[in-house]
């Protein structure tokens, strides 16, 4: 089994190791197509220009939400389980952009029914500029018999607010 | 600067009704979570190694940032004679407030039961919100929040999408 990140082990401050990516076209339309995304501002330069007012394709919300799952869950190991992303875009990530991947522990938890939250304020950045924010929470396990993935119903809650 | 048009009463109404109830195109099965860890080189082995997901997850799960995945709907199909959109609601809100340009803004996704190879993903929209006029640096419009609720074939909760999009009109057109 590869490394497993427990709650015990997480404190308010720790810093998530930075992934940085070199976008290319192939990321966005890669990207994009994964996601089953056809629209044309994440595959057709000309139509991103002149119909989105941008400077070419950008990166699609689905698909930079599986950067953030890939981030955070690096870091924690495969017993880490997504509650909750709260997305805010504030610009495009286009071909030919450095995209680095950051994120801060802001709360930690264990709920009522025993399953130990982190959230984390985590940033897409482009050179100075924070192109997404997002807010995640994200179950680890509380010990090295827990699994947060077993959890349903009633004993899932992500919805939470602290 | 460009006037909108006011919220139309069969648009206000609307607001909190379930919309477009549809099942995805095809069960949710592991190509395409393969090509979604492989666009962002996630080597989780829970999606790759299937002794971890035997342990973990008693077998193969998806990403739960996949969770729109499995309503969008083909390009193309037989019998369909324009191309199909997923959140239909947001661009029927753009059409009705004649409003032709749109980003979303912000977005929440909370997850919930494991999406599991199989699955058969039912979707739902519900038009939560339309805000009064605001001029952004996009131009002038409206926001508005769509919620899209994602359920399996059992009834169970997958997850909830809360959208948050700014529909403009560009101050130059």
């Amino acid at each position: 089994m590869t490394h497993r990140l427990l709650h015990g082990d997480i404190s308010v401050g720790d810093m998530v190791p930075a992934l940085g990516v070199d976008v290319t076209a192939t990321t966005v339309v890669l990207g994009a197509l994964a996601s089953r995304d056809w629209r044309r501002m994440h595959h057709d330069k000309d139509f991103a220009v002149e119909r989105n007012g941008t400077s070419d394709i950008f990166l699609n919300t689905p698909n930079q939400a599986a950067w953030f799952e890939r981030h955070v869950t690096d870091w924690t190991g495969p017993t880490g389980r997504l509650g909750r992303m709260t997305f805010r875009m504030n610009t495009s990530v286009f071909p030919g952009d450095h995209m680095v991947f950051g994120a801060t522990v802001t709360h930690t938890e264990i709920d009522a029914t025993g399953c130990g939250w982190v959230d984390l304020d985590a940033t897409l950045m482009v050179g100075d500029v924070a192109a997404t924010t997002c807010a995640i929470r994200v179950a680890v396990p509380i010990d090295n018999d827990d699994n947060p993935w077993t959890r349903r119903h009633d004993d899932w809650c992500p919805d939470f607010e602290n | 600067m460009n006037e909108l048009i006011d919220i139309p009463s069969s648009v206000a109404n609307r607001i909190g009704r379930v919309q477009y109830e549809q099942e995805g195109g095809f069960p949710v099965e592991r190509g395409y979570i393969w090509t979604t860890c492989a666009s962002v080189e996630n080597g989780n082995p829970l999606f790759w190694d299937d002794e971890t997901s035997s342990q973990l997850t008693n077998g193969p799960v998806a990403p739960p940032s996949m969770l729109s995945v499995w309503f969008r709907p083909h390009h193309w199909s037989p019998g369909l004679t324009e191309p199909a959109v997923p959140l239909q609601t947001h661009f029927d809100l753009k059409d009705e407030l004649d409003l032709p340009e749109a980003v979303i803004s912000s977005n929440t996704n909370t997850f919930h039961e494991p999406v599991q190879i199989g699955d058969r993903v039912r979707s739902r929209q519900i038009l939560r919100s339309i805000s009064e006029p605001k001029t952004t640096k996009l131009g002038r419009g409206r926001f508005w929040v769509i919620d899209v609720e994602y359920l399996n074939q059992n009834d169970n909760l997958l997850g909830v999408e809360s959208y948050t999009a700014f529909g403009y009109r560009r101050e130059d057109a």
